[in-house]
């Protein structure tokens, strides 16, 4: 324990350099996997193209699509751009999926009585399809949270600091504390974003409660 | 585009296919690490998939072991396995972890596959005589192939792409043209390997989604997938 209480500080920073690039990618893939993970529900055609696109990208392993990205969007392959660009990606491909299956489940019956009851498609939404679809799309928001921020790891390989230091420092300096602190601390920053999401999703949709989701498509293992 | 070109004339420059880092024997050394580990892991987590999906029972540990595995950062189980075991025993520790993290895939598909079939036909198989081996044999592996390749296939991925990293530890394979490149801050390399790793997943993906499609029995309409229960 003497490597970890020593090095508390540095943890900690680091700890809050992984949450400023893990973070903005899973609200990013959020917005953007909404709408297109909709359309992909809401027409059967597009959805196909759509699946099979993020499906492609979701292949591509993290060290092979990090200097693919910068020949396409001319970043610098080396900076925290590129690692939250790459993490946005993966974001997306596995919630497009969650968000279309969530629109999916949504009853037919319940979005005719809204049409009955005279609601307009941008209502319809917002008040009854978003919040029906909520549970099935916070269970892929939890899996993309957590395996977001596992992922980031890999910034350090592109020189970017985050969490990932301790394991490349560690094995560089031979200490097994410092990647096993690096380990266990991205595995408790993960479990508590996953906490907060979990209570997040209790408070924004308190009919969930105690209700199972099925988790259907979701990755069951982890992402490199 | 500049970048680009180069990394195709450092791809194509005959110097890439000798020597023991060149893509030939760094392609068959990433092979092996990959279907030796998913091999291994296979042998683990389907008996067991198979035991949980079939019993119905441990459901929950499974569905624990795999958010677990989602949290743990592959790259940082690497470099601790190599460090516990010794840099002596590399390529041991580097499997260990992959196997670790083939595994969690592995056991979804094998159980998932098996919860998928129709309880109806599984009482069908018992109302014949069936004993639970036989159904077990003939009715719920059978049926549950298709979801098990799935498995496969995401452990596969998941494995190629740790072994990319694992190029870190000197383990070989094809992240070390990537890592080294980057080292050396020489991006026709970098962009040379990624795209070969790139090509590599997505070859994998494409042979394991036809096997997928040819593991579904014959007669069968449907596709057993996790929701229809």
């Amino acid at each position: 324990m003497s490597w970890t209480l020593d090095n508390l500080g540095l943890i900690g920073e680091l700890t809050l350099e992984h949450l400023r690039q893990s973070v903005p990618p899973i609200l990013y893939g959020l917005a953007l996997a909404v709408p297109l993970g909709w359309v992909a529900h809401r027409f059967r055609r597009v959805r196909g193209l759509v699946l099979t696109v993020t499906g492609i990208l979701y292949t591509l392993p993290s060290l092979a699509l990090l200097p693919l990205l910068p020949v396409i969007f001319g970043i610098s392959a080396l900076s925290a751009v590129n690692l939250v660009l790459a993490l946005t990606i993966y974001a997306v491909a596995i919630l497009v999926r969650s968000v279309a299956d969530g629109f999916d489940a949504v009853d037919d019956a319940v979005r005719r009585a809204a049409v009955a009851m005279g609601f307009g498609p941008l209502r319809r939404f917002w008040t009854v399809e978003l919040p029906l679809a909520g549970p099935v799309i916070l269970a892929g928001l939890r899996v993309t949270a957590v395996s977001t921020i596992s992922l980031a790891t890999v910034g350090i390989l592109i020189g970017v600091t985050n969490l990932g230091y301790l394991f490349t420092n560690g094995f560089q300096r031979r200490i097994v504390e410092e990647i096993l602190a690096g380990v266990v601390a991205v595995a408790l920053v993960a479990l508590l974003v996953d906490l907060l999401l979990v209570a997040a999703g209790r408070i924004a949709m308190p009919w969930t409660r105690g209700a199972r989701v099925p988790s259907r498509a979701l990755p069951a293992g982890g992402r490199a | 585009m500049n970048l680009l070109a180069d990394a195709l004339a450092w791809l194509f420059s005959p110097e890439r296919l000798s020597g023991s880092h060149g893509l030939p024997a760094a392609l068959a050394a990433h092979l092996f690490y990959t279907f030796l580990a998913v091999a291994i892991a296979a042998a683990v987590g389907i008996p067991l998939g198979w035991l949980i999906g079939h019993t119905g029972r441990g459901r929950e540990i499974a569905v624990a072991a795999s958010g677990a595995a989602r949290a743990i950062p592959s790259f940082g189980l690497i470099l601790l396995l190599v460090l516990l075991l010794g840099v002596t025993r590399k390529p041991e520790a580097a499997v260990i972890a992959f196997v670790l993290l083939a595994i969690p895939s592995i056991l979804a598909g094998a159980y998932t596959g098996i919860e998928a079939v129709d309880r109806r036909t599984v009482d069908a198989g018992r109302a014949m005589g069936m004993t639970e081996w036989q159904v077990l044999w003939r009715i719920e592996a059978p049926l549950g192939l298709p979801l098990l390749v799935g498995g496969l296939r995401s452990a596969v991925l998941q494995v190629v792409a740790t072994a990319t990293l694992a190029a870190y530890v000197n383990l070989g394979g094809l992240g070390y043209d990537i890592i080294q490149g980057i080292q050396l801050r020489r991006f026709d390399q970098v962009l040379g390997g990624a795209i070969v790793v790139a090509l590599l997943a997505l070859v994998l993906d494409g042979a394991f989604a036809l096997l997928q499609r040819a593991a579904r029995p014959r007669g069968l309409l449907e596709p057993p997938t996790g929701s229809s229960r």
